[in-house]
This record gives structure tokens, sequence and C-alpha cells, in this order.
């Protein structure tokens, strides 16, 4: 049911852990549905210079958190914020129907964290 | 190593089971219903089953229907009983296999009553909310006699003593226990047993429904009549040999296979519960021989069983991320875990052919894995912090 590319993801996921001081946090999901994903990133010269998460959730939940780190990774925060969980789903050759909805929120936790990052400087976001 | 822990879900078939069965596809292939020597000669295989099936659960052989497996006996014992009655209140509860829970509200969506029924923190129903839960009209009492997931053994012997001190027809669903603990109608006294093959080393497809003689039941479906109106279509005749070899072999087995799989399980539940905060789902002792459910804080139970996949291990889980309607288990919610709790869950089931080699290995492995998962858990706090 899943892709070669989420298994891979998902048994050696890329950026797994926590960001000390991290620069931003980003919080997403909901534990009752199965999937939580946490997103730290470190911000220098207004490029993600790290990026790691932590994730309760399925192996798509993982595959996907892995994978944002590595698309989001030295990427411009403008840059960054513009990822979306399509994707995220498209760089892992796709995802089960079910799984596009409730398991791909790494995009969403990705945004979470920048936006933590500007409303702790003081700036808006767009997004 | 590919060790294979998910007998619950179905068992191999036992290479004796498929050579009586052989024969029946190419050289003794005729339609039972027929009057020349190839029907006569199914016919005759089809009754041996009958009896073989009858012995191991204390039955007269003319109380056994065959029908197209687990399922489908539920659904011909319930809807059989509801469809005659025409209307009333059914009692079941809430930790149902889904052959009876969607049987059951289907027929409440048809304008029946139905009382689910709590269960303690075991999976245990308490006849007393049995008999409290009984009214006038009540009409039937369908109650599991081993669960699917957690192995709890229901105290089925009590509650159909109650159902019969109030003359209510009494259905229990044993697909998990025939075969695996010792099942006697006469004892259990119970008047509607169903029974899957597939769970006990015999082909998929073929089950049998136990009915009490003088219990009337409203056919499900109709056609020509076989297995007395209550399953027509042409019989399957290797399936039905097949089961019936099974339940010889069960019954002939059942004291040794049982020995030897308490010891295994027991063995795997001491070393898995050695993984901190884990914990074992169902009853301590009231539990099927085989079953052992366990549930890792701050672990989701696909990636789990993924993760043990990857090392050859088979296993299955309650999460809701592996469900197909994406919602966690309802047993594992009616003992009171809550959602997070439930996506943790594990179920490894034993069989005949499980070594202790393949049990250490389980008990070796499983940690490494479990502890991996927590490192990515933002739920997990305890443990050390891998980055």
């Amino acid at each position: 049911m899943y892709s070669d590319k989420v298994i891979e993801h998902f048994r050696n996921p890329r950026n797994m852990g926590e960001i000390e001081n991290a620069d931003g946090v980003g919080e997403v999901g909901n534990p009752v549905c199965g999937d939580l994903i946490t997103v730290y990133i470190k911000v220098k010269d207004g490029k993600l210079e790290d990026v790691k998460f932590k994730t309760f959730g399925c192996a798509a939940a993982i595959a996907t958190s892995s994978m944002i780190t590595e698309l989001a990774k030295g990427k411009k925060i403008e840059e960054a914020m513009k990822i979306t969980r399509d994707d995220v789903a498209k760089e892992l050759d796709g995802l089960p129907p079910i799984k596009m909805h409730c398991s791909n929120l790494a995009a969403d936790g990705l945004h979470e964290a920048i936006k933590d990052y500007m409303s702790k400087k003081g700036k808006d976001v767009q997004i | 190593m590919k060790i294979y822990l998910d007998n619950a879900a179905t068992t191999p078939v036992d290479r004796e089971v498929i050579e009586e069965m052989l024969p029946y596809f190419t050289q003794k292939y005729g339609n039972a219903s027929s009057l020349h020597s190839f029907g006569r000669e199914a016919r005759d295989a089809i009754e041996g089953s009958r009896e073989r099936v009858a012995e191991l659960i204390g039955a007269k052989s003319e109380e056994i229907i065959f029908t197209a497996g687990g399922t489908e006996s539920d659904n011909i014992a319930i809807k059989g009983i509801a469809f005659r009655k025409g209307k009333g209140h059914i009692i079941t509860s809430q930790i149902e296999h889904p052959a009876v829970m969607a049987t059951c509200q289907h027929l409440e969506r048809k304008g029946f009553d139905v009382t689910y029924l709590p269960v303690d923190r075991y999976g245990m129903v308490n006849p007393e909310d049995v008999e409290n839960a009984i009214r006038d009209d009540t009409i039937l009492l369908t109650i599991m006699h081993a669960n699917n997931e957690i192995g709890t053994i229901e105290p089925i012997e009590q509650i159909a003593r109650i159902a019969k001190e109030r003359g209510i027809p009494f259905h229990t669903d044993a697909v998990q226990s025939v075969g695996k603990i010792p099942v006697d109608v006469s004892k259990l006294d119970v008047d509607m047993l169903s029974i899957s093959s597939h769970k006990i080393y015999g082909p998929k497809g073929v089950g049998a429904l136990f009915i009490k003689e003088g219990l009337s039941l409203e056919p499900v479906m109709h056609g020509g009549g076989h297995e007395k109106g209550l399953r027509p279509s042409t019989e399957n005749v290797p399936g039905i040999v097949g089961l019936g070899k099974a339940c010889e072999l069960a019954e002939s087995r059942m004291e040794e296979d049982m020995k030897n799989m308490i010891r295994l399980r027991n063995k795997l539940v001491e070393g898995v519960l050695e993984i901190e905060e884990s914990y074992l789902n169902g009853h301590p002792e009231k539990r099927l021989p085989n079953n052992a459910h366990f549930r890792f804080e701050a672990v989701e139970g696909e990636s789990l069983l993924l993760s043990l996949d990857d090392k050859g291990i088979a296993g299955s889980t309650g999460s809701a991320c592996s469900s197909k309607k994406l919602k966690p288990s309802h047993v594992l919610l009616a003992i009171g875990l809550n959602e997070v709790q439930a996506h943790g869950s594990l179920r490894l089931t034993l069989g005949r052919e499980n070594t202790e080699e393949e049990i250490d290995y389980v008990i070796e492995t499983l940690p490494e894995i479990v502890e991996k998962l927590r490192a990515m858990s933002p739920l997990w706090k305890g443990g050390k912090d891998v980055q």
C-alpha cells in the first residue's frame, strides 16, 4: 500500500530528533487520530539552516516528516512556506488516498514552525 | 527469519487437512444433492464432516449446519432469530467481532432495539449486567465466547444459565475459542454457536453453525434448500471435508497444543513486559492460550507493525492508522483505553508451528523497535533522548 520511497523514509528517517534552542517549533496533528508531528527549525540569514522532527504516527506520518526536512533544509523561509502537502506526497511517489488527509501534516508542521519563528521575531508572515 | 504471530487472523492449512480435501476437487467432485454414486460420495463426505464437527463441540450431528465462514454463521443465527420474531430487543456486548456488531447495528436500523453491554477493564462482560438488561421483549442474547483481539474468555456458562431461565435464545460467536480451548455446547448450554474453519488450520471460506435441536430460524438466504434451508447453495465439499478434518485434529491435539502455547505465550508476555511502560491488555488468566496483547506507551501501532515486519515478525494492531476506517479498535476503547493508548497496541497470537527460538527472537527484537519509535515520538517523555 505504501510506495518504496515512503517505506525507505520510514525505515531511515532523515533529520529525526529535536533542535535545542530551536528558533521555531511547530506542533500539528492530534494524537486522537493517531498522528502528532513536531517540527523544529534553526534559521540563519533568512534560510533554514536546520530542520528536525519528532513524530508519533503511522509510516506515512513518519515518511512525510522525514521528507519535509529534506525539502526545507537550506531553503529561504519564503520558499519553505510555499512547500505544500501535495509537494511532500509527490516527492514520496504518492500516499495511499486514505492517508493523504490525516497523515500528511508535515508541511503544516513546517509552516507552523516558521510562523512561530516569525512571531518571536515580531514579523508577520505571508502564506 | 520469518515468524508468523497472527494466528488469530488466520492459520496455515494443516497438511493432513489438505490431503483429505484433495480428492474432492478432481475425483470425488459430485454434487451432494445428486442421486448417483458421485453425489452419494460427496453426501457421505459432508455427513462424515458434520459428525467430526459435532464431536469436537459435544453436539449432535444434526445440530450442525455448514456455512461459508464465521461471519455468515453469525448472520444466519442473529438475523434468523430476529426475522422470525419480527421485532424486539437484542442484547450483545461492546466488544463483539464486526460480524456480530455490524449485524446488530443493521437490525437496529431496521427497528430492533439493541443493548450493547459494557465490559470491565479486562474485557469481561458481567452476567449481572446481562440479567439487568433483559426486558419482556428481549428476543436474543449474543455474546462472544472469546474475544478476537484481547483474548478474554467470557463467562458464557453463567450468561447461558440466565438466558435459559428467562427462555431467551443465546448465541455465541466461538470463532476464536473452538479448537483452541475445550468447547462443549451441552456444558455451556448455548442455543447457537458460530465456528470458522480457517482459524483452526482448515481452509478459508467455510464455517459452521450449531443450532440446538428444536430452535427454529428464519432463513436469511433463499435457494435450493441445502443445510436445512438455512444455507442454500451447492455445498463446498472440499471445504467442508477440510473443516471436518481440522476439527478432528484440533480435538486430538488440543491438550498438547494448549500446554505448548500457554508455555510459549507466558514466556513471550514475560519477556515483552520487561520493556518499560508496556502493558498486557485482556484478562491475566481467563484468556485464550495463544493470545498476547500489549500496549506500549507513546508508540503507534502501524509503525510498530511495519517495523516488526521488517524484522520478519507478523502481528496485528488495533491502531486507527492501520484500520480501513481510521478508527481505533472498539474493543480497546471498551476496556477503557483512550485513543492514544489504543494506537500503541500490538496483538501477537501463537499457532501450533511457533517455536521457542521464534519467541526468543521476538523478545530480543521488540525492545529495539519500541526504543527506536519512542526516540522519534514527541509523546515519549521517559527514557533517553536519541538525536
